[in-house]
């Protein structure tokens, strides 16, 4: 099977940042890819290059074969597009938002009714499908966005963080809702700061950083690399902190992450069960006291900093601040 | 359950033909008027403005004013029938900067519709609220005193022509709201071609009345040329000498602003 979505050597800047740098990539038909990533790592232009939107500065893209920039039209029947910088019109219904979507993809007045009609039912909408937009609760609007990128039938969607901000059922919902769509054939890439959300609904997993891939793969794959699970030590005195790091350090697969403010090491591992058990009496035979020790799965902040050897933004600041105290 | 089914895959280049081309244009502009008739606030105080205006002036300020060889009346209300179109066009500046933020010009961009349609059909919505504001201005005119003293046929013309000049400059207010992009800011700037326009032209007083530096201006620019042939086409007189002008400045002005505007929406971005 030939890639549907294909992504040669994209660049663009805007000003003096670099948004992405010569980013490379491939989606086959009835596949999920998770471009996965920090804000400000390059997830939405690429999205927006992808869906006719912004011009690359270098490079090129295609769907289906015909090239994003030359036959942005025709690219433009074959995409649906929701997320967090489409949208839709407050002061129309859902209805007409869908049947003005419907008619702007070019489908006869018969035909993008009844695909109006349905898109509701199958996003639970037929109830309020009549009532004015700006009257919809959070998730209602963001089924009716997904709903709009749907009227065309298209066969690849973009999906920009489509669930941030939602509350965990309706996520649930959407997702089985996507999981839907890509066992009926469509091909779907989708942004996303949650690493559940990318190992839930994707096949494979790009980690954008700072604008150019960072690593790729599944997320079991992505997992392994960081090695397994995480380590967290919580400790009682902040003074500990740096003891308790330089102890544990040697039981992890990775280098640790303080959090000075939490008074918390971070610590990705292998072996879980004996690992906690080693740290524990490790602590306890030096006199240690601890607030709490545990194990979890890895976060995305954890496969971000294994993999790019830098934290996220919200632990950069955290780090200099560390810089700073000492 | 049901599946969601996907379309076949292309295997050639779609075109644009100019028919789907207008039923874009038409989509768009249905959309619009939708938009206008619920947000009857909007509608309002689009008519009510222009309605104010008009009576400070005959009222209030007007009996100050006196314009030799005709009622003050008669000289004062075409150019309130300009202005009510002339400001009816800050709301298509507010309405695309408020597309622009929501992000609905990014859903429209990504949909295989023909582009310009996206802002003729916003234009065209527009036309239509204008036309609505200048039927009750001028009703309110007559009210108070107001009289058309020509042929039908002139009046007609004159009114065509207050749309024209509308139509025109709903494509300058198009591009403030494009390049703007803040509504905020936008609902602010908008304003700004009623205060360059419309007090420095014939609109209140005569421009004889003017200082000597400002005279060439106000003599020239469209908003003048087009209340004088409006005053010619309601109350008699020549006109040619006028209107040959003002459908030049409003041909002009919809051409460039044409161009810019639909430049700044292909790139628009928030």
């Amino acid at each position: 099977m030939s890639a549907v979505i294909e992504v040669k050597e994209i660049s663009k800047r805007f000003g003096t940042t670099t948004a992405l740098d010569r980013v490379s990539l491939s989606v086959e038909a009835g596949k999920v890819l998770a471009l996965l990533g920090p804000n400000g790592a390059g997830k939405t232009t690429l999205v927006r290059v992808l869906a006719t939107l912004v011009r690359p500065d270098d490079g090129h893209a295609s769907i289906g074969g015909f090239d994003v920039q030359k036959d942005a039209t025709t690219v433009r029947t074959l995409i649906g597009l929701a997320g967090q910088f489409a949208t839709v019109d407050e002061l129309l219904t859902g209805r007409e938002n869908l049947e003005l979507v419907g008619l702007l993809y070019h489908l006869d007045k018969k035909v993008y009714r009844q695909r109006a009609e349905e898109v509701l039912e199958r996003m639970s909408l037929a109830d309020v499908c009549d009532k004015q937009v700006k009257t919809y609760s959070g998730g209602m609007r963001r089924r009716l966005d997904l709903a709009a990128s749907l009227m065309g039938l298209s066969p690849v969607l973009f999906l920009d963080e489509p669930t941030t901000g939602l509350d965990p059922r309706t996520r649930n919902d959407l997702w089985q809702f996507v999981q839907d769509l890509v066992a009926g054939g469509t091909t779907v890439l989708l942004t996303t700061q949650y690493m559940e959300e990318a190992e839930h609904l994707a096949d494979s997993i790009i980690v954008l950083d700072s604008g150019h891939v960072a690593a790729e793969g599944t997320s079991e794959q992505l997992k392994d690399r960081l090695g397994g699970n995480v380590l967290e030590v919580r400790v009682s005195k902040r003074a500990d902190l740096e003891r308790a790091v330089s102890l544990i350090a040697d039981l992890g697969s990775a280098v640790p992450r303080t959090d000075p403010a939490l008074n918390q090491v971070l610590l990705p591992i292998k072996n879980g069960t004996n690992v906690l058990i080693a740290a524990g009496r490790l602590l306890e035979d030096h006199g240690i006291a601890l607030d709490d020790l545990g194990i979890r799965r890895p976060s995305l902040d954890d496969v971000f900093l294994a993999i790019t050897g830098h934290a996220t933004e919200a632990h950069a600041t955290e780090a200099v601040k560390m810089e700073g105290s000492r | 359950m049901t599946e969601m089914a996907i379309a076949n895959p292309r295997s050639g280049s779609v075109r644009l033909t100019p028919r789907l081309a207008l039923r874009d244009a038409e989509g768009i502009t249905r959309r619009n008027l939708m938009r206008i008739i619920r947000t009857p606030r909007q509608v309002f105080s689009s008519i009510i403005q222009p309605c104010l205006i008009l009576l400070v002036f005959r009222y209030m300020v007007g009996g100050a004013i006196h314009v030799p060889g005709v009622d003050y009346v008669d000289y004062l209300v075409p150019a309130i029938f300009l202005e009510a179109v002339l400001m009816g066009g800050s709301t298509t500046t507010l309405a695309l900067a408020q597309d622009l933020q929501m992000g609905m010009i990014d859903r429209f961009r990504s949909l295989p519709m023909a582009r310009p349609a996206f802002l003729v059909g916003r234009t065209l919505a527009d036309a239509c609220r204008n036309a609505l504001a200048l039927t009750f201005v001028i009703a309110l005119g007559v009210l108070v005193g107001f009289r058309f003293h020509s042929s039908l046929g002139a009046c007609l013309a004159g009114v065509a022509l207050i749309i024209l000049f509308g139509y025109a400059f709903t494509w300058l207010y198009a591009t403030i709201g494009l390049a703007v992009k803040d509504p905020q800011t936008a609902g602010s700037v908008s304003l700004l071609p009623m205060f360059i326009l419309f007090f420095p032209s014939s609109a209140i007083v005569p421009v004889s009345t003017m200082p000597g530096w400002l005279r060439p201006f106000a003599a020239n620019q469209p908003v003048t040329v087009t209340i004088d042939a409006l005053r010619a086409l309601f109350e008699g007189g020549p006109v040619y000498h006028y209107l040959w002008q003002a459908v030049s400045w409003c041909v002009g002005i919809f051409l460039v602003f044409l161009v810019v505007s639909l430049n700044l929406y292909r790139k628009a971005t928030v």
